[in-house]
């Protein structure tokens, strides 16, 4: 079976779709949300990452904690522009460091000079995130 | 329609399509590559809580810390202290190589929960949209892994791991540290504690990974007028879990009311054993 796609809806749960190479029938594997999230505890994604893992990302996306324990470490970067801060700061205070670096990376790896909404969903298609 | 046949598992061939074993690997070489540098990885248990095990870590660190590289990572997610007695504090820098632990006193390298959570706060953790459930276990066995491959601990002489109390804990991070050096186990002179850090020894024995010694903390109280030492505890749980386990009783330390350490020659053969020298 070949894996193709994965899918969270924003419910809590989670869909992965897999393509049988031989006879082309797809299949749904359906977790409910206990199931969903015990796969996010393991720090896994069905299917393979779209993005490297960050430092202590388990950790600093589920761990109820100080919004101030962490400070990024990113000079010279693509700056935000005053729509971008404010849909980032809708990110839950405690993993928005690790969001906005994600967002940050994928930008300056394209030369991009300026974040804006439109560069912060580009990068969620190419990424495939969720939620972010 | 009779009856239905499912292939198993392991009958299907080819690539595990979910990668997800994959990713559980690379998370495991990830511990495995930053400890890389880390000549020594220590573990200090007890079984039971309220035996000192913390100021005995924070003791030990500053002790050895006079002459090598010292890091001390809290593993005891939920009451967490090393942090506080050696003065760490926050925020945490997240570099491209990693979060960069806090250095506190004698440049000891130091990574906590405490430093992540607001004052007197419990540990707890974000439930998912729709599942208040919170797979607990899972997210502290991932958060301690975090805390080995993702701190920027550098090149270090000697890691103490302070572990919460009882033995599974060390198996846990034995599975993450196949090179454990040893553990040190603390007890006071009680029987009661006696008999919960040897069952905590006995478990930890399954993870193959050597008992160092014994330091049996309390031992006695000091008279601040006559300097004489009397017993806090009846019992010499100290002796009796070094008989019983063949290691040697490295230290027996007096009640310290203060929290400060004792000097550095009480501790001087527990230092020998940590960094591999007894």
């Amino acid at each position: 079976m070949a894996f193709e796609d994965r899918q969270a809806p924003g419910d809590g749960t989670f869909a992965a779709s897999y393509l049988c190479p031989d006879c082309g029938r797809r299949m749904a594997l359906l977790a409910n949300p206990t199931e969903t999230q015990l796969l996010g505890s393991l720090g896994v994604e069905v299917g393979g990452r779209a993005v490297d893992p960050q430092p202590m990302e388990l950790v600093r996306q589920t761990l109820a904690g100080r919004d101030d324990a962490f400070v990024e470490d990113a000079p010279g970067r693509p700056r935000w522009d005053v729509r971008s801060e404010e849909r980032l700061g809708r990110v839950p205070g405690f993993v928005r460091g690790m969001v906005k670096k994600i967002y940050v990376e994928w930008a300056a790896e394209r030369g991009i000079k300026v974040i804006t909404p439109e560069v912060m969903d580009e990068a969620r298609a190419d990424l495939g995130l969720e939620g972010m | 329609m009779g009856p239905v046949t499912y292939r198993t598992y392991h009958q299907v061939t080819g690539e595990d399509r979910s990668r997800a074993g994959v990713q559980v690997k690379a998370q495991h070489d990830r511990v495995t590559e930053r400890l890389e540098a880390v000549r020594r990885v220590v573990a200090v248990m007890s079984g039971k809580g309220g035996v000192g095990k913390s100021y005995v870590t924070s003791w030990l660190a500053r002790a050895a810390a006079a002459t090598v590289r010292v890091g001390v990572l809290d593993a005891d997610l939920r009451s967490p202290t090393v942090a506080r007695l050696l003065g760490a504090k926050g925020p945490l820098r997240v570099a491209e190589s990693g979060v960069e632990p806090s250095i506190a006193a004698d440049g000891i390298a130091v990574f906590s929960t405490d430093l992540l959570l607001d004052e007197g706060q419990p540990l707890r953790w974000r439930s998912s949209v729709g599942a208040p459930f919170v797979w607990r276990g899972v997210l502290e066995a991932g958060a301690l892994r975090e805390f080995l491959s993702d701190v920027a601990w550098g090149s270090l002489d000697l890691l103490l791991v302070d572990l919460p109390p009882g033995g599974d804990c060390v198996t846990d991070l034995y599975q993450l540290v196949p090179s454990l050096a040893g553990i040190l186990a603390v007890t006071i002179p009680s029987d009661e504690a006696q008999h919960s850090v040897a069952r905590s020894l006995r478990a930890a024995q399954g993870s193959d990974t050597p008992i160092l010694g014994v330091i049996e903390n309390m031992s006695g109280y000091r008279c601040p007028g006559c300097a004489g030492v009397q017993p806090l505890f009846a019992g010499a749980a100290g002796q009796t879990l070094a008989d019983e386990f063949a290691v040697p009783l490295l230290a027996r330390l007096p009640f310290r009311p203060l929290g400060d350490g004792p000097g550095p020659e009480a501790l001087a053969p527990a230092i020998r054993a940590v960094l591999g020298k007894a």
